[in-house]
């Protein structure tokens, strides 16, 4: 069973959901990633999910897109973040690693060659934001044989039928796009998002993570509600920006921004699980 | 094999497998476009592909569209035998495709003014764009006017500073100029967050990409909108030299203008066909905008073509004097032309290309665009090779009025 399966497994029995935290490798420099992943893990992050910075980040918003920016000033490339994985994983045997990045540093380091030495380094699962399985069959297959899950958007653009076709790809989790927006645009619309959600579930038995417009512990506990997985990106990388160099800050920042949100996410917990019993 | 020329391009040669096959249905032009984007866009790009099939087999539209081109645009634009630069170059004989003047004053709106009656046909009521030089934005600001569309323009703000008339253009027209100041601050960023706001607006909104580039059905869309520029050139040099062209000559960014006048003489094996890219300050130097000359395969803005990327995979700064070249991609079906050795892409530096502008100017009268500059500097170098009877057509595919800053710096003058 792979780490995110065994992990998602763990939490179902537990009764509790996913708290997925985001970074973009190597912001404001590649030598604080792997201390801000530990940072992540100890405030209640159940999967770490780790951005490649690409020049041209075409679903993220100003937050993310400075992100990379800052992370490329340091050259930070594909193979650096890969590395990182490495280290995290010297200290962390048990957390899933997600990359989510864009189709083209790896296709310049070449699919196989990505594959292996991601697999090897601990990642666990990967999340092209640009690949669809139309247009890049071998991906799936690859990543498969390669042991690394392929988590997969459902957008609510997405109809029914490339729905079905996307779950019978996807392993790990799925990653429900909230709203129609780039990252850390918009805010949520919870009102929606159980019917969306619902859909899935009836194409998949992946859990569902949800993400995009997720900033505080209140909108966290509410998509906790229907979803297995929560996703916070942009309202943590807007903490690491804030404090830029003063790293100890940084650090303080994300323990209380995640940790607010776990909080809020575990008592939502509890009381469905309270009033489940009663 | 019959080298009959007709009318009608390519009916007599390779009909089985034609160069005009491509794309696939889904955008394909051998390995290269396809359809790359985030899952929001899927379904949006979908419903663009079948609102432009039923669009392009209604007569009705096409009707609309043809009487738009003539009344609106002032089609069909001239030929110009340009006799005293070819005399001067003492080789073949250059002539002109007179895109420079159609309405605002380039090729850009036989695109615009296409994409603008699907959006309204599709109901939306807001159209976005992406701007380099500021004349695909100055063409669709012009078109949103005319049809009461809202609209918005990105532009890098590096651009925005370059071309400062084509912004002014553009907000008397109505639109809002939005600068971008992400990445480079030039075209491939403004198309990124083109991208970005289209994700978050698909609703009520059409995005008019200005080039050959972009997702399925973009390169082929915007093709066939532009391929007006071949047909008509392919007509005009029977009816005036009795004769097709030996070698067309068009500069290429993203290529629309290229792919517009190469494309219905693609089947036309004997003519010769040359795209120029920008060669900045030399392609050796690594500053230059010559993806198809130094780059390689990629996955950017939705399609997998020719692009300047370092060892990691990271798009490359590009540098041209001329904002409309200066872009790291290059429209997929320029890729395959190129792999395939139907067309041969080139590469013009700077410094040739304002030669060439300022030798246009002062001995033809015509003012050409920096970007058109660089297939006019191609074709004299070109024409030096071939003898006084055979026939280059250059596509002079914009006025140079918006580039008086640009050219007036290069020469180390104030306006």
């Amino acid at each position: 069973m792979s780490r995110l399966a065994e992990r998602f497994k763990a939490l179902r029995e537990a009764g509790r959901t996913a708290l997925i935290p985001y970074l973009t490798a190597g912001d404001p420099h590649p030598d604080a990633t792997v201390d801000y992943m530990h940072t992540l893990v100890a405030a209640g992050a159940d999967v770490v999910e780790l951005g490649v910075p690409f020049t041209d980040p075409m679903a993220d918003g100003p937050v993310i897109q400075a992100a990379c920016e800052r992370a490329l000033v340091h050259g930070t490339s594909l193979r650096n973040v890969l590395d990182m994985v490495e280290r995290f994983r010297q200290d962390n045997v048990d957390t899933p690693v997600v990359l989510m990045g864009y189709l083209n540093p790896i296709d310049a380091m070449g699919l196989d060659a990505f594959s292996a030495r991601a697999a090897e380094a601990g990642v666990d699962g990967v999340l092209i934001v640009d690949m669809t399985a139309e247009e890049t069959p071998e991906i799936v297959p690859t990543l498969k044989q390669y042991a690394l899950d392929p988590v997969c958007l459902i957008a609510p653009t997405t109809g029914e039928s490339r729905m079905a076709r996307i779950c019978e790809n996807a392993g790990g989790f799925i990653y429900y796009v909230s709203f129609k927006g780039v990252t850390g645009s918009a805010s949520l619309d919870t009102s929606t998002l159980a019917e969306h959600v619902g859909h899935i579930r009836a194409a998949s038995a992946l859990p569902v993570a949800v993400g995009f417009g997720i900033r505080t512990p209140e909108n966290a506990a509410d998509v906790s509600r229907v979803a297995d997985a929560v996703v916070v990106g942009s309202a943590l990388v807007a903490q690491i920006a804030e404090y830029g160099e003063d790293r100890t800050a940084a650090q303080a920042a994300l323990r209380a921004t995640l940790g607010g949100m776990r909080s809020a996410i575990d008592t939502q917990d509890q009381n469905r699980q309270e009033a489940r019993r009663a | 094999m019959s080298t009959t020329i007709s009318d009608s391009p390519g009916q007599t040669m390779h009909a089985a497998h034609g160069w005009r096959d491509m794309p696939d249905a889904r955008g394909h032009f051998g390995p290269y476009g396809g359809r790359f984007v985030a899952e929001t866009l899927m379904a949006p790009l979908d419903e663009l592909s079948k609102a432009y099939e039923a669009a392009r087999n209604d007569p009705s539209f096409m009707a609309a569209l043809d009487t738009d081109l003539a009344d609106y645009v002032g089609r069909p634009t001239p030929i110009y035998h340009a006799e005293r630069l070819s005399a001067r170059v003492g080789g073949a004989q250059i002539w002109f495709k007179r895109e420079d003047l159609n309405h605002t004053g380039a090729h850009k709106i036989n695109n615009t003014i296409g994409q603008a009656l699907l959006a309204s046909r599709m109901g939306k009521t807001r159209i976005i764009a992406e701007t380099g030089a500021g004349q695909h934005g100055v063409a669709t600001a012009t078109v949103a006017a005319r049809l009461g569309l809202e609209c918005v323009v990105f532009m890098g703000s590096e651009d925005m500073r370059r071309q400062s008339t084509n912004v002014y253009r553009m907000r008397l027209l109505g639109a809002e100029v939005r600068p971008v100041e992400s990445g480079s601050r030039t075209l491939k960023d403004a198309m990124n967050d083109a991208l970005r706001d289209w994700v978050a607006h698909v609703d009520d909104t059409f995005y008019i990409i200005g080039t050959v580039a972009g997702p399925h059905p973009y390169p082929a869309m915007v093709r066939d909108f532009q391929a007006v520029i071949g047909r008509e050139s392919r007509r005009q040099m029977l009816e005036r030299c009795d004769r097709l062209p030996d070698a067309l000559v068009a500069c290429v960014g993203g290529g629309s203008n290229a792919i517009g006048l190469f494309y219905p003489f693609l089947d036309d094996e004997q003519v010769a066909i040359y795209g120029v890219e920008a060669g900045g300050d030399g392609v050796q130097t690594g500053r230059h905008a010559a993806p198809l000359a130094a780059g390689r395969s990629g996955v950017l803005h939705g399609n997998r073509t020719y692009l300047m990327q370092d060892e990691n995979g990271q798009i490359s700064a590009t540098h041209s004097v001329s904002a409309g070249l200066d872009y790291p991609g290059v429209g997929p079906e320029h890729s395959w032309l190129k792999d395939l050795g139907r067309a041969t892409y080139v590469d013009v530096t700077d410094a040739e290309a304002l030669d060439a502008f300022h030798e246009c100017t002062r001995i033809e009268g015509i003012m050409p665009a920096l970007e058109s500059a660089h297939a006019v500097a191609y074709a004299k170098k070109l024409a030096a090779t071939m003898s006084p009877d055979q026939i280059i057509l250059v596509n002079m595919s914009g006025r140079g009025d918006k580039d008086m800053g640009s050219v007036a710096e290069a020469a180390g003058e104030t306006l």
